[in-house]
């Protein structure tokens, strides 16, 4: 048998399989970061594909700081940014206590390691909630709006620019509103599921009265969207209106394009779901450490390579919060 | 080991978490403050297809990468080969599928605005 083994003579060397690990890293904590290199990948795609359809649609895309405005507890305020900057300060801490955590287990700290990974856990937590928040209001939507027959979105404003709400357009009409439903045939149609809180008839029955103003999703060359004359708006709206939407799904949206509604909720969705399966394996693993399972161990490197993790769901979501928020 | 090493040398542990966390809040506000007041003159110049101040926000974001991979991920101090197997992997890759992605979009919408389909009736 031993004369089948091949002898290169570069036994001893790193590169001929030498007894030194190349990477000098153990296999987990090794596997963990190629895992993070995949998954980054992953994430890259998805954010690539954002970005093919913004491209695609350049001059139509939703303006950010109009869709995500809301601040807890300042209804009405127009407050663009704070929120999701606050959110993005909560996870860039709480990424500090899960570094701070792993200091502490290379010093084998066992109480300071446990404080820290509860404050890592608290922030992941409050994370995920700020997440939901947004998403509320995002579905919830604001203004409301109405799409036309070619799947475009338009939107109300008055003479001074600002936006108005469907319940100050809409004029109230003695109709007989049905909702759909599956029993009555089409059961596949799935569209008017549920009734708007105005038809399309008494939208444009209260626009006809109104001085309001149409704004298209079509972006000017200062970024800002078009607004019609009142000759043009009233044409759209008697010619091409077809449907009120109200909030955003995924299927339309009220602020312009539905591949935006579908991007943030599969993207920010993915995300929100890697941070809520990172604060699980932080509880598990601050259990294993309260037991003493790494003091035992004489090892605190499972804490790193959870930190690794955490820190990559924090390293994505900078990437996120550029190319949703900012960009 | 590595860490170990670098707890020896000028720089605690602890002073680089804060430093790096101090580094990554300035950024932040900056884009934020930046993102609030849009500054005119930076929206309206157009270099490479964005406007200067999309191109701000993209390099501060990979500042903020950078601090967040080498320093509160250790990338610093992991051996050679780990880190570029890692790192050069996903810059080309990346760099890669983003610019025939991009460029791809805007041959789709310069066929929507130019050409004969009516997509908008």
């Amino acid at each position: 048998m031993e004369a089948t083994v091949v002898r290169t003579g570069t036994e001893g060397k790193t590169w001929g399989g030498g007894s030194k690990s190349p990477l000098k890293a153990s296999y987990g904590k090794m596997m963990m970061w190629y895992f993070i290199t995949s998954d980054a990948l992953t994430f890259s795609a998805f954010l690539a594909a954002y970005g093919f359809s913004r491209f695609k649609f350049i001059d139509a895309w939703p303006i950010a700081d109009e869709v995500f405005n809301h601040f807890p507890f300042m209804h009405g305020v127009d407050a663009p940014m704070y929120y999701v900057a606050l959110m993005t300060f909560i996870l860039i801490f709480s990424s500090v206590t899960m570094v701070l955590a792993v200091d502490a287990g290379h010093q084998m700290k066992k109480s300071k390691v446990t404080l820290y990974m509860f404050l890592t856990i608290i922030g992941g937590a409050i994370f995920v909630g700020s997440q939901a928040w947004e998403w509320k209001n995002f579905i919830k939507g604001e203004y409301g709006a109405v799409e036309t027959a070619g799947g475009q979105i338009i939107q109300f404003i008055d003479n001074n620019g600002k936006r108005v709400a469907l319940d100050k357009v809409a004029k109230v009409l003695p109709e007989d509103r049905v909702e759909h439903e599956a029993k009555n045939g089409l059961w596949f149609v799935s569209d008017e599921a549920s009734l708007t809180t105005y038809s399309i008839d008494e939208i444009k029955a209260g626009f006809q009265d109104s001085n309001y103003l149409v704004r298209t999703q079509k972006l000017d060359k200062n970024g800002a969207k078009t607004i019609l004359s009142r000759e043009e708006s009233l044409a759209v709206i008697n010619n091409q209106a077809v449907r009120v939407v109200e909030g955003a799904n995924l299927t339309r949206n009220e602020y312009g394009a539905p591949l935006f509604a579908d991007f943030f909720f599969f993207i920010t969705g993915f995300h929100g779901f890697h941070v809520l399966t990172g604060v699980i394996i932080n509880i598990i693993i601050f259990f294993n450490v309260i037991i003493g399972t790494y003091e035992r161990r004489r090892s605190y490197e499972m804490v790193e390579k959870v930190g690794l993790y955490w820190h990559f769901v924090d390293l994505v979501w900078v990437f996120v919060f550029t190319f949703f928020y900012l960009v | 080991m590595a860490h170990e090493a670098s707890t020896h040398d000028k720089h605690s542990p602890l002073k680089r978490i804060w430093t790096v966390f101090a580094i990554l809040s300035v950024i932040t506000l900056v884009e934020v403050i930046l993102g609030i007041i849009k500054p005119e003159s930076l929206v309206k110049t157009t270099l490479i297809y964005m406007s200067l101040l999309n191109w701000i926000f993209i390099v501060l974001t990979i500042v903020k990468a950078y601090y967040i991979t080498w320093a509160f991920m250790h990338m610093e101090h992991e051996a050679k080969g780990l880190r570029r197997s890692v790192v050069w992997t996903v810059i080309f890759l990346i760099a890669y599928l983003t610019f025939i992605l991009l460029t791809e979009g805007d041959y789709v919408f310069e066929v929507y605005k130019n050409g004969y389909i009516a997509w908008d009736f």
